[in-house]
């Protein structure tokens, strides 16, 4: 039997479940329901969840575990002279024999029996029903293969027995605890509990996961290089056409790239920051609401823009446009018509970045503006100041801890934005800080490290991970600082 | 002078409240939120140096009104107010008119006590400094003691003068509202139920306090509260659905209303 039809079986199973508690319940109420402490479909639920809940966990976990204890106990029973070839030529074998078992199950009785009494050899065998096999084929392959064939369909069989074994059994179990007083209600609450403690905890050990193997990568990169040479050299070099060659080891300073990066979000910023801080102000204290509902959808149409977009108008408008009104101004006033601005620069990134960040400055400000008390407006209105000052002296200063934790946010995202750089900063490792050349960022790094076809065991693509947790390690900071800064400051306003 | 009848004492003391001169005067004042009308075509007349309590049930339209006063009612959205407010016989709705300076003239203490999340001294100063009524540090350190003594806050804060505004008690910060809001020193100051979010002790000083304020300034107070009504007021306005229903002397309305309504309503047949 195969999974899927037991799992629809097992669905079916559940069905009824809900159904027959639903009704055993009512039957048991006597028509009064008010008699019930919980309503019908719950205790419909409750059945339903006894029936599946056990039963599939036990699928799954079968499903995922069978088939590696299969292999072994097949391994196991492979001829000695293939297991003392070593563990590699053992695994080899057991592919071929899996793909022997495979085929068997194709081949009709006639052929079968061909086979056994060796008049077809069993690479033409397999060949016949398109399984291409690796080498001759041998003997005792097709004894092994009977062999993983027959546990695997006495595991299916012994999984699709214990499965609706345990499906009707909870069933009945369920059914039989059914009762007036039952708080079957109760029961499903804990269930859907457990399922949202799940789900939270999955997202949580993703990113466990995540962290750790950028970790164990990180150090596989720090056995090569120094930790020192890493974090404060100033020289990147990686040395791409050297890789694998003895003694190229290439210089990986991570200082090039992180003042880039912090330069770039620094430009960015200060494009992003007056011009969202104002963009909220406007939406949150002077529109009116007809203004509001139109241009703050508008606004966060930026927002959905993908970044691949952004960077695509800086390196085909932005970047040549100040390249060429640099050019002029350049002109205007010396007479030398050379542009000092080049396409790919700095300022280019920044800028561009800065109009992709406006709308997350100006949304987030705009909700912290608007949780202001409006009884403090009233308060500072009242005593005759004006909307601005009002702005000023009281709204900004209460949203401040809220703003500033928007604005740590933000840079976050700044840091770490990859397609806007790439294509308008360049990919040049440089330490200067002239903002109209080109500089790279750890993001760009990561790209160029790891786009080519270089193995997972050179320096050269393994510090992709090091400048990755870098990375991490500072968007971590910042959004743990401006949680801090929120948390500290809201005690004292509330 | 002894042969002179109760009543005709009642009548000399009547004439006498009428002579005050009105502060501020209210002419088929209607107000609209949108497509519906919240107050309807009301006369009232604020006597200067009086406190005039504004009583009747909720939704009544006596916010809305005292809201009109000093156009705070502009801050919200679709709002309309037609006929003719005066102050001091300038029209305050005219469009020449300076909204911040009539809002110094007219000040408002609101209903939940809503100081600024600043020190003490900053939140009496701020309206001070707005307004350029005191620029030196010791120029500023008057105001702030002159208005927090008139608040009868002074003795209670000034040896934590920059400590957080947020931080004291209820009634204190509904004092020190009051505080901020004299410190521009208005010639009318509003109370949308200054008392509501208080406990009766604090509620006790804060009617003390209007009382005192009397003096000085002319007081136009919201209360849902009618022994606020009877203690603090001299004039009361009761209004009743947008309408105002009768306005008189604080001590014949309780005692001896014209209205049916009125009277229904101080015995608590409902609202």
């Amino acid at each position: 039997m195969s999974a899927s039809l037991l799992f629809l079986l097992v669905l079916l199973v559940g069905a009824s479940a809900f159904v027959m508690g639903r009704s055993r319940a009512m039957a048991t109420a006597g028509g009064k329901l008010s008699s019930l402490h919980s309503l019908p479909g719950y205790h419909g639920s409750y059945a339903a969840i006894w029936a599946l809940l056990p039963s599939l966990v036990v699928l799954a976990v079968w499903l995922v575990a069978a088939p590696p204890m299969i292999d072994r106990s097949v391994l196991f029973h492979l001829p000695t002279e293939v297991l003392n070839q070593g563990n590699a030529p053992a695994q080899l074998a057991l592919g071929q024999v899996k793909s022997v078992a495979r085929g068997l199950a194709l081949l009709s009785d006639a052929e079968r029996s061909a086979l056994d009494s060796g008049s077809i050899n069993l690479r033409d065998a397999m060949g016949a029903k398109g399984i291409p096999l690796a080498g001759a084929g041998e003997p005792w392959m097709i004894e092994s293969a009977t062999t993983f064939n027959r546990m695997t369909a006495n595991s299916h069989l012994a999984m699709a027995g214990v499965v609706l074994l345990l499906a009707i059994g909870g069933t009945l179990l369920a059914l039989r605890g059914i009762s007036q007083r039952f708080r079957a209600r109760n029961r499903v609450e804990q269930v859907i509990l457990g399922g949202l403690i799940l789900a939270s905890s999955i997202a949580i050990l993703t990113t466990v996961g995540i962290i750790g193997s950028m970790l164990s990568e990180a150090l596989r990169f720090f056995a090569s290089v120094s930790p020192m040479e890493f974090f404060f050299g100033t020289v990147w070099d990686p040395r791409f056409a050297a890789a694998g060659q003895a003694g190229q080891a290439g210089q990986f300073g991570l200082l090039p790239l992180l003042a880039g990066t912090l330069y770039i979000a620094f430009v960015a910023m200060l494009f992003a920051v007056p011009i969202g801080l104002f963009a909220a102000i406007y939406m949150a204290e002077y529109a009116n609401s007809t203004v509001r509902s139109i241009a703050k959808p508008l606004l966060e149409i930026l927002a959905g823009i993908p970044t691949i977009v952004y960077g695509f108008f800086a390196l085909v408008t932005v970047g040549p446009f100040l390249r060429d009104i640099s050019g002029q101004l350049n002109g205007l006033v010396t007479g030398n018509y050379a542009s000092f601005i080049q396409a790919q620069s700095v300022l280019t990134a920044g800028l561009v970045m800065g109009i992709m960040l406006i709308p997350f400055v100006s949304s987030l400000s705009d909700d912290i503006i608007t949780q202001v008390p409006g009884s403090l407006r009233d308060g500072s209105l009242g005593l005759g100041a004006t909307r601005s000052e009002t702005i000023k002296r009281v709204v900004l200063p209460a949203a401040l801890p809220g703003i500033v934790g928007a604005l740590l946010l933000t840079a976050s995202r700044a840091v770490g934005e990859t397609m806007i750089v790439v294509l308008a900063a360049g990919v040049a490792a440089r330490m200067q800080i002239n903002p109209f050349e080109p500089m790279t960022t750890v993001t760009v790094k990561i790209v160029n490290q790891l786009t080519g076809d270089l193995e997972f065991t050179s320096p050269q693509t393994l510090v992709a991970f090091a400048l990755g947790i870098t990375l991490f390690a500072i968007t971590l900071c910042l959004n743990i600082y401006a949680l801090y800064i929120v948390r500290k400051y809201r005690e004292q306003y509330e | 002078m002894n042969m002179m009848s109760e009543a005709t004492l009642e009548k000399a003391v009547d004439q006498k409240m009428n002579a005050v001169p009105h502060k501020m005067i209210g002419k088929d004042v209607s107000v609209y939120y949108g497509e519906k009308r919240a107050l309807f075509d009301v006369n009232l007349n604020i006597r200067e140096n009086t406190v005039t309590a504004l009583i009747g049930p909720s939704g009544c339209g006596k916010s809305t009104f005292l809201r009109t006063l000093n156009r705070m009612n502009d801050t919200i959205d679709h709002c309309k107010v037609t006929g003719k407010i005066t102050l001091d016989g300038g029209d305050i709705y005219d469009p020449a008119i300076d909204v911040v300076e009539l809002r110094a003239r007219v000040g408002m203490v609101f209903q939940k006590p809503n100081p600024f999340p600043k020190s003490i001294y900053e939140n009496v100063t701020y309206g001070p400094k707005i307004h350029g009524l005191a620029r030196t540090k010791a120029e500023l350190d008057a105001v702030v003691e002159q208005s927090l003594q008139k608040a009868g806050l002074w003795n209670e804060v000034k040896d934590r003068l920059h400590e957080s505004g947020t931080g004291l008690s209820g009634g204190q910060q509904q004092r020190l509202c009051i505080a901020r809001a004299v410190a521009v020193s208005p010639e009318v100051i509003l109370m949308d139920e200054p008392c509501s979010a208080l406990d009766p002790i604090a509620t006790a000083k804060v009617e003390e306090l209007i009382h005192e304020l009397r003096a000085n300034y002319t007081i136009v107070i919201v209360t849902h509260s009618m022994q606020q009504a009877a203690r603090v007021s001299q004039r009361t306005a009761m209004f009743h659905l947008g309408n105002l229903v009768e306005e008189n002397d604080t001590d014949k309305m309780f005692t001896n209303p014209d209205d049916q309504r009125t009277q229904d309503y101080i015995m608590g047949r409902f609202g």
